[in-house]
This record gives structure tokens, sequence and C-alpha cells, in this order.
């Protein structure tokens, strides 16, 4: 039942949000942010009660293991279920959830100033949604959600977005970004339904269950066809270079809370898409495309920073280092080493504040500047108080800097990879340079430089000053000690690479031979 | 041959019907009472409706002429509601119109007649009568507003056009009958054997032709947005959905029982037709900017994704084709049923340009929540009834392997969104200031806005919990004659 309520809390919440409104502005605040830390805590709570670094993944010979489950029948005509399941990474990635939630509701405090109960009834629906995400094991259910959490995040980005230049562009990046990921989610629907119907085929029972369809035997072909189309739609929501033409244009007309919740969670969503889903369900073809998706993780990581180094306004940039990262991501996913893939987990959350640190930095600058162009910045140093501190903090994360959660996981990712494709980390290791070099610029650009006006802006207040502090707290207590979380996580991580089928050497031991 | 007692029994509903019908004009004759006529109309409905329940024990049964089984106790449900609907809605919208408004009911039910019959028939003329029962009376409602021009050449256009669909109708009709000498659907099928001859294709054909031509299927598509537009909003939403409702289901059982529309050369030819209806109607739909013209072109793409069910014809078809049509009924009822809200009362041509809704939100909270989750659904997303529908439609085309089909459903979805989208955030965007027409303050309370209210409601639970439903169009897939 507890898994239900992680759900409902926030869909329950943000209605109420929506009510709040009568009585103005600043219940409706009140109410998302405290619906968000209940979310954070009972997520909390069942960390510090349930095991989660169970036994490692070699003893685990039955079917997969959870935590917890809830099951109840939803569609009987298919085998259609209401079934969730908490394993450590789908706990890890709802408490990032909460806590980013909870500071996307903190960043726009003072930015949203019209229609706030609505605003908040759909930032709150898209974290519901994002729940339903992580928690979902069966695949009706999965998609169901995948595409609900679309829906608000449209209306996010089309009514509170900053609009461009030439006026109805947050409309047009809004409609662009729910036509790519809607339509991938379709191919992911068909390959739902294909792999269904094989099963259907095989036993003349319908189920979506995952435990079920993963035993479903598939001919070499279909498998690879299946797969492709749970590939794309995670592709899109990655996003991986040929399909990630949405990403830029959302982020930079989304208000801030949007791309806090879409860097920091919604791309993650598609990270956990591959690890729970396309790699587990179809392993051999995985394993075979494998190639492909790491070439394509090579092009994003220097796609990405490529075009970041040539981005004049501040959030675009920030969102073509995302693609680089995701690249890494990619990499590391598709390697399917433990070590390697507990370098994703990693990497996901550090990436999670690094870039929902950026955004909000970004998001204050606007409010103070009510630009983000950068060609109208430069000479800041000095003059904001302690915000460039601040940003140098997640700059050097996003760079990935020894003793950030950044550097950790880019080189888990690294070193996990190299034992099964040591070509491909030679070459995305390069990528490391352009990171230094687009965010030395972002600096350089922003801070430093000729001033562009005198006199000096705001200081940060209480609100953000605590935002900020929190963000660098988290970077670094994961980067100098990451443990708690690759505990956690392991076992699930062990999973996958059992069912992805590569024998690691040595490497596991490093890991998982601490407790 | 004579009619038994339990026939007639069978026949309650349709009799029900007819006699309202036949009580409203003699009331009309007595005594001009708009809200009074309005509520027998709906009292009559409503007895129809309870009658619907009766005849389930006694079906599946036979006439000569018709058939009571479950698909057609299925259509007729689901018409006798939209009549319903479209009585209130027809109530609030003729309120102050200073015409004759009380015949509008008359048309109304006889439409409503028609479709009864039309979704029974077994055998070509009552297919032909059904037919010409539903259209006759709704080229009167879509004329209805004659004084505003665009009322009067929909009603027109329809006329004109229906009757040379008509033409191709009874020339396939006479074909067939030639080929044969039967003109029951079983006496067709039986004669017609495997080999079904060049005429007997021929006739076919027409006959497809003529049906297509009222359910907008793409080369015969012409008239639909001009009609939809110009027609006064409770005909326009009629017209959507129980006279669809009817012909699809009359079409669903000429495709399932008879070979001739099995024949391969067909079966292509109608599946290239659901590829052209879902693209065409969907790509035309993007342009527009009149909402009733968007939902006329979205219901053209709406019957493409349909005709996946009858070109693929075994499997889940029927089961798909009854949830589709409940879903696509509901949604329609629901979004048409705002538009004339809006446009209520009467008062010069109905308010269905975009501009109209903007910033509707602000105004309207509730009507346009109403809208938005229509227009989610049209476009298929989860936690509506529409996606539980094309959730369906996928998965018949999947099951069957027919990936262009797949393919084409999905390319006219990932289109639809756009223009879905954009009359969604029209909604909300920051109201312009100009010249506004509005739903009366009290709509909420009204028949009308009850009926959109609820429909929005069913949307929304069918959508997270469609079981029921499920289950429901199965018992009345299980329950056909042959």
């Amino acid at each position: 039942m507890t898994l239900l309520w992680l759900i409902l809390i926030p869909f329950i919440g943000g209605l109420l949000c929506w009510q709040a409104e009568r009585f103005g502005p600043m219940p409706p605040r009140w109410i998302a942010l405290g619906t968000m830390l209940i979310e954070l805590l009972i997520t909390l709570g069942l960390w510090f009660q349930g095991e989660y670094h169970l036994a490692n993944a070699g003893t685990a010979s039955e079917a997969v293991r959870w935590s917890m489950e809830w099951r109840m029948p939803w569609i009987p005509r298919f085998g259609i279920d209401v079934h969730l399941a908490l394993d450590g990474l789908s706990l890890v990635l709802i408490a990032l959830t909460g806590f980013l939630g909870m500071l996307a509701v903190l960043c726009s405090w003072n930015e949203i100033v019209k229609r706030v109960g609505f605003f908040h009834l759909n930032l709150l629906w898209i974290l519901g949604g994002v729940v339903g995400v992580f928690l979902s094991i069966d695949l009706f259910l999965f998609f169901f959600f995948w595409e609900m959490m679309l829906v608000p995040m449209y209306f996010l980005i089309a009514l509170w977005g900053h609009s461009g230049s030439e006026g109805r562009t947050r409309i047009r990046a809004a409609t662009k970004f729910f036509i790519y990921t809607q339509a991938s989610g379709l191919l992911m629907l068909v390959s739902i339904l294909g792999l269904v119907f094989v099963h259907h085929a095989n036993t003349g029972e319908y189920s979506f269950d995952y435990a079920t369809l993963m035993q479903t035997s598939l001919s070499e072909s279909t498998a690879m066809w299946l797969m492709l189309g749970f590939f794309v739609a995670f592709a899109v929501k990655l996003p991986v270079v040929p399909v990630h033409g949405w990403l830029p244009d959302a982020h930079a007309q989304a208000p801030t809370a949007g791309s806090v919740d879409l860097a920091g969670i919604l791309l993650k969503t598609a990270a956990y898409g591959m690890l729970r889903f396309a790699l587990p369900l179809f392993p051999e073809a995985s394993q075979a495309f494998a190639p492909v998706a790491m070439t394509l993780g090579v092009i994003g990581i220097f796609y990405g920073a490529i075009l970041a180094c040539g981005q004049q306004d501040m959030k675009r940039l920030i969102a073509y280092t995302s693609i680089a990262h995701m690249g890494f991501v990619l990499i590391g996913i598709y390697a399917g080493t433990e070590l390697a893939l507990q370098g994703v987990v990693v990497m996901m959350v550090a990436h999670a504040f690094s870039a929902a640190g950026l955004f909000i930095l970004s998001g204050q600058l606007y409010e103070r500047l009510s630009t983000r162009d950068m060609r109208q910045m430069g000479g800041l140093w000095g003059r904001l108080g302690s915000l460039p501190g601040f940003s140098l903090c997640f700059v050097a994360a996003s760079l990935g800097m020894p003793g950030t959660a950044n550097f950790l996981g880019e080189f888990l990712i690294l070193f996990g990879s190299f034992p099964v494709a040591p070509g491909f980390v030679a070459v995305a290791s390069f990528g490391f340079v352009l990171a230094a070099v687009y965010s030395l610029l972002l600096m350089q650009r922003v801070y430093f430089g000729p001033a562009q006006g005198e006199g000096v802006f705001a200081d940060l207040d209480r609100r953000e000053y605590l935002m900020m502090l929190s963000l660098v707290g988290l970077v670094l207590l994961f980067g100098l000690y990451p443990q708690p979380l690759l505990d956690t996580t392991g076992a699930a991580m062990g999973e996958v690479q059992r069912l992805f089928g590569v024998v690691s050497q040595s490497t596991t031991l490093l890991l998982t031979g601490a407790p | 041959m004579t009619l038994t007692a339990t026939q007639l029994l069978a026949l309650m509903p349709l009799i029900l019907v007819c006699a309202t019908a036949i009580g409203v004009m003699l009331a009309i004759a007595w005594r001009r009472h708009h809200t009074g006529i309005a509520t027998f109309t709906a009292v009559g409905l409503n007895l129809a409706l309870l009658a619907l329940i009766g005849v389930w024990f006694m079906a599946p049964l036979t006439t000569p002429l018709l058939a009571i089984d479950g698909l057609a106790l299925f259509s007729a449900a689901l018409i006798l509601i939209a009549a319903l609907a479209c009585t209130t809605l027809a109530h609030a919208y003729l309120v102050h119109y200073d015409g004759p408004r009380e015949e509008f009911y008359l048309l109304l039910l006889c439409a409503t007649a028609g479709g009864l019959v039309l979704s029974a028939s077994t055998h070509l003329a009552t297919l032909f009568f059904g037919l010409e029962l539903v259209s006759m009376p709704l080229y009167g409602m879509l004329a209805y507003i004659y004084r505003e021009r665009r009322s009067l050449e929909a009603g027109i256009k329809y006329l004109v056009l229906s009757a040379a669909a008509t033409a191709f109708l009874l020339f396939g009709m006479a074909l067939l009958f030639a080929e044969t000498g039967h003109l029951d659907f079983a006496g067709l099928t039986s004669a017609l054997g495997d080999d079904i001859g060049v005429w007997g294709l021929a006739g076919a054909a027409m006959m497809i032709i003529g049906l297509g031509f009222k359910l907008s299927v793409v080369p015969f598509h012409m008239w639909t947005p001009d009609v939809y537009e110009g027609g006064p909003g409770p005909a326009a939403t009629f017209l959507a959905t129980a006279s669809k409702v009817a012909v699809f289901t009359v079409l669903l059982r000429l495709v399932m029982a008879s070979p001739a529309f099995q024949a391969s050369a067909l079966h292509e030819v109608l599946a290239v037709l659901a590829v052209l209806t879902m693209l065409v109607g969907n790509l035309l739909a993007l342009t527009q900017s009149n909402l009733k013209r968007l939902l006329g072109y979205s219901s053209i793409a709406h019957f493409g994704y349909l005709l996946t069910a009858l070109v693929i014809g075994d499997g889940l078809s029927v089961e798909a084709t009854g949830v589709y049509l409940v879903t696509y009924m509901l949604t329609t009822l629901g979004a048409f049923g705002v538009v004339t809200l809006i446009s209520s009362p009467y008062g010069g041509s109905d308010a269905a340009a975009l501009h109209h809704y903007r910033g509707l939100f602000w105004r309207r909270p509730y009507l346009t929540a109403v809208l938005t989750i229509t227009m989610l659904s049209m476009a298929g997303i989860p936690f509506t009834a529409g996606f539980i529908g094309k959730f369906y439609i996928v998965a018949l085309g999947v099951e069957a392997g027919r990936w262009w089909l797949v393919g084409a459903v999905i390319a006219g979805s990932a289109i639809g969104l756009f223009y879905y989208l954009r009359v969604m955030v029209t909604l909300y965007l920051a109201e312009a200031g100009m010249q506004r027409r509005d739903a009366p303050e009290d709509w909420a309370v009204q028949a009308g806005g009850l009926m959109v209210l609820v429909v929005a409601v069913l949307v929304i639970v069918l959508g997270i919990y469609p079981a029921p439903m499920i289950d429901g169009v199965r018992l009345v897939s299980a329950m056909m004659v042959g």
C-alpha cells in the first residue's frame, strides 16, 4: 500500500494546490512543498527500514527480487495488473524525485506569480507520473505513466515558459517536446504489444507482467525489432543524439522548475527504462546492439560538448551539456558490467544535482538580470554576492572534478566499460577535455571579462542560499562517500548485469566485497 | 410471414422511439411548448433505453428483416444515448431561437429510429430504409437554422452529396441482387459462395462507396468539414455520433457476414482506404482554425483507425470496434457538447473559431476541463478513454501483423497531437480581450451542462478503470447472429 501512496500523494497534493489558490498564492506553494517533503520522508523511511544490499547477484537464481511489492488486478481481459514494486534503484530515483521536487517548488517561489495553483498542479502531477514510472513493473502501467507525465510537462512549458524573441516559441517548444516523446512512446507501445502477443502465441495467456514476459522466448530478429521499439522511446527521452532535437528548445523555454524536473528527473526515466526493461527483457538483442548504442553515446558526448561551446543562451548551454553527460550514461548502460552500471547510477544522481544546480542558478541570474543571453553578461564576479561562488562549484562538478559525485560516476563508467569496450572508452575520455572547455567558457563569459554595467545585484536570500547549499552538500557527500548509494543499488544493478549476461571478472569484487 | 409477440417485444425500443415521434408531432399540432416537447422526447428516449435492458434478456432473436443481437443492442444503446445527449444540447441551443423550435425534436426522433433500424438490419431493404431514415431528417436538422447561410448550405450540400452516394449504394445492391437473386445477408452469403464473380465484386465495392460516404472515408470525405461547420451544434453532434455509429455497425455486419466483402481485392482496397483516411484526415486538420471543422477532420481520422478493425476482421476486431465506438462517441459528445454550449443560446452562427476559445479556462474552468479531457482522449493520452480505444486498435494491428496499418496509426496519432495540443493550449492562454461568445452563467445546472460533465467524468473513469466497458463489449460480441 505504501507504494500506491507514493504515487497518489503527489496527485492528491496537486489537486489541493489547485483548489488552495482561492486563498492566495502562498498556500499552494506550501502545500506543494509539504507534499514533496512527505514523499521524500516516506522514501527515506523505506530506505532506513528496508534491506537493499541483499545478497549478491550470483545467488539470486529465482525470479527478480523486490524489496516491496503491491499488486491488484486492473484489466483482467489482458492480464493487466496494477503491479508496483520497489528495489534499490527505484528507491534512489524516487528519493531523487522527492528532493528535486522540493527544489522545483522552492525555485519557483518568486518566479511564478501567475496562476500559482494550476502551476503546482502540473508540477506535482509530473512528479507523480515519474514516481509511477519508477514503480510500475506491469508494462501497460509503465506505459500509462510514461505517456501521462508528458501532459503536465507540456502545460508547464507552454503556459509558464519564457518566450523567445519570436513570440510564440514556447508553445512551439512544448509541442515539439510532446510530439517527439509521444510518437516514440507509441513505438514502445507497439513493442510491448508485440512482446505480449508473442507470449500469447507461446502460452495462450495474456500478460503484461514484467517477470512473466522476461521468460518469453523470442526469435532473434523479433527480439531485435522489439528491442528497437523500446530503445527508440528511451533514446528520445535520454536524449541520444539523432533524436535530441526537442531538448535544447524545451530547456530554453521552460520555466526554471520545468528545467529542473526535465534535466533532473525526466531524463532519468529513460535511463531507468533501459536498465529496467530494454536490457533485461531483450538481453541478447541488446548485447548485439551494444556497439551501435555505444557509438551513439560517444557521438552524443562530443556533439553535446561541441555545441555547448557555441551557445549564447545559458540554459541552452546547460541543456547541451546534459546531452554530453547522457552519452556517458548510455555507454555505461550498454557496457553492462556491474562497475559500469553502478557508475551509471552515481552519474544519474550526480547529474541530477549538478544540472539542477546550474538551472536554478541560471533562473536566479534571470531574476536579477532579466536575460539569459551570455553576451549581455560578463564581469559579474563580485557583483552578485555568493552566487558566482556557487556557480563555480556546480561548473566544477559538471566538468567532473575529483571530489564531486560527477567525477565518481564518470570514472566508474569508464573504468567499468574498459574491459568490454576499450576503444570506446579511449575515445570517450577525450570528452573530459571538452567538458573542461565548455565549463570554463561558461564561467568566463558570465562572471569574468569586461563588465556590461555597473552596480551590485541582490545577494542570495535565505531560501536560495539553502537550496544551493544543500545541492553542493549532496554533490560533495556522494563524491566523497558514495558507499551508501552503491550499497543501495548494488543488488539491483547486479541483477541487471546478471540478466544482461556479461560476466565481468575481477571488477565485481571491488564493490560488492565491502559489506 | 407474421410477427410473433416475442418479436414485437424485441422491437419495443424502436416502437417506443417511433411512438414518441408521433406523439411529438401531435403535440406540436396541439400546442407549441419547447421545454415540454424536449422533456417528452427525453422521456421517450429513456423509455426506449429501459426497454433495451428488457430486450437484452430475449436476445438474440431474428425477424425476417431485422436481427436483434448483441451488436444491434449495443449500437442501439449508443445511438439512444447520443440522441438523448443531442436532445439536452438542442434544448439549451434553441431556447431563444425565434423560429419554430419544436420540430427539431421530431426530426431527431425520426433519425434515431432510422439509426436503430439500420444497425439491426440483416436485409438490404432494411439497410436502405434505415440509411435513408437517418439521412432525411438530418438534412432538415442541418438546415434548421435556415436563415444562416452556412446552415442552409450545410443542409443542401449534405442532401446533394448524400443523394449521389445513395445512388451508388442502390446500384451496388442491384448488382448483388442480379448476381444472386437474394437481398438478405444470409442468402447473399450462401449464394455468393467463395467465388463472388465480377458483378458481385462490383456490387460490394459500390455499396462500400455508398456507406463510406456516410462515414466520410477519404476519397468521399469532402463534405464533412463544411457540413460540421455549417450545421447547428446539436445537429452536427448527432451527425458525428449517432449516425456514424449506426452506419459503421451495419458496415461491420456486412463485412463480417458476407464473403463478398472478404474478397482479397476488396480487402486490400479497404486497407489502403484506412491508411489514406487516417493520414489525410489528420493532415488536413492541421491547418484548421475553426474548432468544428477541426473536429470534422479529426472524426475522419478516427474512422480511419476504426477501419483497421474492419480490414483485419478477425480475432479482437469486434471487441476493438465496440470499445473504440464507445470511446469515440463519448469523446465526440463531450467536444461537440462544449462547442454547442458555448454557442448557446442560439444567436447567429456558432462560436467555433479557435480565437473564441482563447483563455476560456480563466472564465469557465470546468467547461474547459471537459474540452481538455475530450481533446486528450481524442489524442489517445492515458487516463482517458481514448487511450483504451487506441490501445485496442494498435493491439489489433500488432496481433494480425499488419505493420503498415500500425505504422499509419502511429503516424496519424503523432500528427493528430499537433492540432489537439493547439486547441488545448489555446484554452489556457491569456485572454486577448476580443469579442467573446460564452456559455450562459448557469450552464452547469442545465441538462446540457450536466450531460457534458457526466461525459467527461465517464471518459476519465473508463480511461482509468476500463474493465467494465471491456467486459460489456465482450458480452455483446459473444452474442452475435452469425
